[in-house]
């Protein structure tokens, strides 16, 4: 099952390595990985997908929880949470098929970010159901290159994930 | 990446610019000295190197601290593990950058496994040549990530002595452990004000210490009505200083107590609630105790593969008391039905008004328990067969220098079938007198760790009960003993072979014995000759061949302080190590002897 963490970090060196290091040795894979500032100087934000059972989850976080640098982790439930990722996708084109590509761009709330005459590039921004439907729909065109981010995750309502955390 | 944290921030007002200004300037060097000193380190081991040359130079001529050059820097490691074994205080190692401080890196691990409170210092090269592949480069903050606590790399002075702090702070506190502190040579060199902070900065460190109550309560009232219950010792229990705590605890208790291998002495052996060692290697009760009880109440333990053998079999009808202040442990082997975080001095504590309290309406039981545990010790007291080729028994040896050296003693064994009956045969009477590689398994733990813990505690007697393998590994140090006057006793147990992998041979792979002859004992060249190579390293040597020679050669050793000794007991290559769980079978199927499974009743 996959569970989606937030961790809150200090933003250090090697700060990463150190992460990544520890779901390798302990035999957990990592879906998705994202990394980013936060509004709290010094702090960074890592959203991670874990696909793992409830009880080595339970291990995953507190082994987390013991590296120095590490805050505060979260498990963010997708009901209460808004998820998403962020995938920039090259198609295959020509003068038959493009108008039929923008159709379907416009359907996902996509935008075109770059034309030529053989291909366009399309950016998009969504749950991961949503980018897999709209590479479902590219994919009989010719999909020539994706990069794609790391899942993003925040909690919904008014509190943050940084607070009480310099209360003292 | 910036340094400057939030608390950093908020504190940095007033006050801490007027210190700033009066502070005293020194290099990075000098600071990390000065840190030592206010962190109250009296000993550190270490070998010199490019590197780190600028804090030796500011070492030289140092009062305070004494400094004792060793011979391999993995000599350093165990011998600041056993310093910290011994004493229950932090250990220090210093080496240079590159391959002075991967020589640490096993010493690391070993202190990593079973939770040693380790400083690591290494210098590392100029940071301004960082990520060149420049001479002696290694990045050891990187490779120790895995088996630290903490690594952190210095490249600016004034960082130091928040550092040093922090990494002290971390290795001493919660679940004990290694860090290691690298520090650019530049660092070393350059000046900057010396502040002591007053607070370490460290706002995702916060070990729990005290237990939830009502967990506490749970588990007492459990205790109460548990009719087959063991308490489970481990390390923890050492390394928190709880002995005294758990000793009344049990007392009031009265229920049997089980030591692993890293807590033999955290309960005397001399106790009769002591049912010894559990695990592979374990007495018939301790193994047994576990598959029949119906609650474990485990006390800084973790479960460990060697402990339980098959897990799935292991304990099958008992409900899990875990009391550990690493919450990682409770529940990665084994399902604890009452959780407790916390100290184990501070938890036991507790727990024995919790079950005063639960046994004041009704009180425990255990007398059936006990006939049954009473009925097994006599049945299968821990013993061993005289070897039929004539030559010495190693565990007569063993059992000879523990009742010759008595509980004040220190024993610091290797790895392998020696360790084993250093641990079965020697009574334990107090927790920092046995002292090994139990997680790690690190051959060549002995010598160096037995230098250190006599540094510790020069008054005490310190042997280093050790294997013709593992010897070989690190006996480099005894130069290092001789030099500096460190008087320790090594009792080779000298089978002539990697005894423990030859018992496995003769076990589980047809007696083939394939490279495990190392040509040290009888009947061979004897390639070294361990008499030749004490005297060597200005050591008195003692070679033992027979039963009558055994007490006068320990005696001897006892009385001789003025240099260290050697002590070669050439012993019957047959000996084996009994009771055995062997591997991946459950604890019920303890062997005890070969061939030899005790009867008892499985359910």
């Amino acid at each position: 099952m996959q569970h989606v963490l937030s961790l809150l970090v200090e933003d250090k060196p090697g700060l990463l390595t150190r992460v990544a290091g520890l779901f390798a040795r302990r035999g957990f894979n990592i879906e998705s990985l994202a990394v980013g500032k936060t509004e709290v100087e010094g702090l960074s934000r890592i959203t991670v997908v874990v696909d793992v059972e409830g009880l080595p989850l339970e291990q995953v976080t507190k082994q987390l929880n013991k590296l120095v640098n590490v805050l505060k982790i979260v498990e963010l439930d997708p009901e209460q949470s808004v998820q998403r990722e962020h995938m920039l996708v090259k198609v295959r084109v020509d003068n038959s098929t493009r108008s039929q590509i923008l159709e379907a761009a416009n359907l996902f709330r996509a935008r075109v970010v770059d034309v030529v005459t053989d291909a366009l590039v399309i950016e998009v921004t969504g749950d991961t159901a949503k980018i897999n439907a709209l590479l479902k729909v590219l994919e009989p065109y010719g999909i020539k290159e994706i990069a794609q981010s790391g899942l993003l995750a925040i909690g919904r309502g008014s509190k943050s994930i940084t607070e009480r955390l310099y209360k003292n | 990446m910036t340094d400057t944290s939030l608390h950093e921030q908020t504190s940095a007002d007033e006050p801490v610019n007027e210190a700033l200004a009066n502070a005293p300037v020194l290099t990075g060097s000098g600071a990390i000295l000065r840190s030592l000193e206010i962190l109250g380190v009296t000993d550190v081991f270490g070998l010199p190197g490019g590197a780190i040359m600028p804090f030796y130079d500011e070492l030289m001529g140092d009062e305070k601290i004494r400094h004792i050059l060793v011979r391999h820097e993995q000599g350093a490691g165990h011998a600041a593990e056993g310093y910290a074994a011994a004493s229950g205080k932090l250990g220090v190692c210093i080496a240079t950058s590159g391959p002075g401080a991967t020589n640490l890196v096993t010493a690391i691990a070993d202190a990593y496994m079973d939770s040693v409170p380790l400083l690591a210092l290494t210098g590392q090269v100029f940071s301004t040549s960082m990520g060149t592949d420049a001479f002696q480069e290694v990045d050891i903050s990187g490779v120790t990530m895995p088996i630290t606590k903490h690594s952190f790399l210095v490249t600016k002075p004034e960082d130091i002595p928040g550092v040093l702090k922090a990494a002290v702070h971390i290795a001493t506190t919660g679940r004990p452990g290694p860090v290691l502190v690298d520090v650019t040579k530049d660092c070393q060199q350059k000046s900057a004000p010396f502040v002591w902070p007053e607070e370490v900065d460290l706002p995702g460190y916060h070990p729990v210490t005290k237990a939830n109550q009502k967990q506490v309560q749970t588990a007492a009232q459990m205790l109460v009505d548990a009719k087959r219950p063991v308490l489970y010792v481990g390390g923890g229990v050492v390394r928190s200083g709880a002995h005294k705590e758990l000793a009344a605890f049990a007392n009031r208790v009265g229920a049997p107590v089980v030591t692993t291998l890293m807590a033999r002495g955290a309960f005397p052996d001399s106790s009769p609630l002591n049912l010894g060692m559990p695990g592979m290697h374990g007495t018939v009760p301790a193994v047994l105790s576990f598959q029949e009880s119906d609650l474990i109440v485990a006390i800084g333990s973790r479960f460990d593969d060697r402990v339980t053998g098959k897990v799935s079999e292991f304990a099958p009808h008992a409900k899990v008391v875990h009391i550990d202040i690493d919450p990682a442990e409770i529940g990665k082997i084994r399902f604890a039905d009452v959780p407790i975080v916390g100290d184990a001095k501070d938890v036991l504590t507790d727990f024995l008004p919790a079950f005063e309290q639960a046994a004041s309406e009704r009180a425990a039981d255990y007398s059936a328990w006990w006939k049954r545990l009473d009925d097994l010790r006599e049945q299968y007291p821990l013993g061993y067969d005289e070897p039929e080729d004539g030559l010495l028994s190693p565990q007569w040896i063993i059992q000879k220098i523990g009742e010759m050296s008595g509980p004040e003693a220190v024993y610091a064994a290797g790895v392998g079938q020696h360790q084993m009956w250093a641990a079965q045969f020697i009574n334990y009477e107090r927790p920092h007198a046995w002292l090994n590689s139990g997680g790690a398994g690190t051959m060549g733990y002995s010598v160096p760790a037995a230098m250190g813990a006599k540094v510790a505690e020069p008054e005490r007697l310190v042997w280093a009960i050790d294997g013709d393998g593992c010897f070989q590994m690190t006996n480099q140090e005894l130069a290092t003993c001789a030099i500096n006057n460190i008087p320790i006793k090594v009792a080779i147990i000298n089978n002539s072979s990697l005894g423990m992998v030859r018992q496995w041979q003769t076990l589980f792979y047809d007696g083939r014995h394939s490279h495990t002859d190392l040509n040290t004992g009888h009947d061979t060249v004897m390639v070294p000759d361990f008499m030749k190579l004490a005297d060597a390293y200005g050591c008195l040597g003692i070679r033992v061949r027979t039963k009558e020679e055994v007490e006068p050669a320990i005696r001897l050793a006892m009385e001789t302080n003025d240099r260290p000794v050697v002590i070669d007991f050439v012993v019957s290559r047959d000996s084996m190590v009994w009771p055995m769980v062997p591997q991946g079978v459950g604890n019920s199927s303890v062997q005890y002897a070969r061939d030899h499974a005790p009867s008892w009743d499985e359910e």
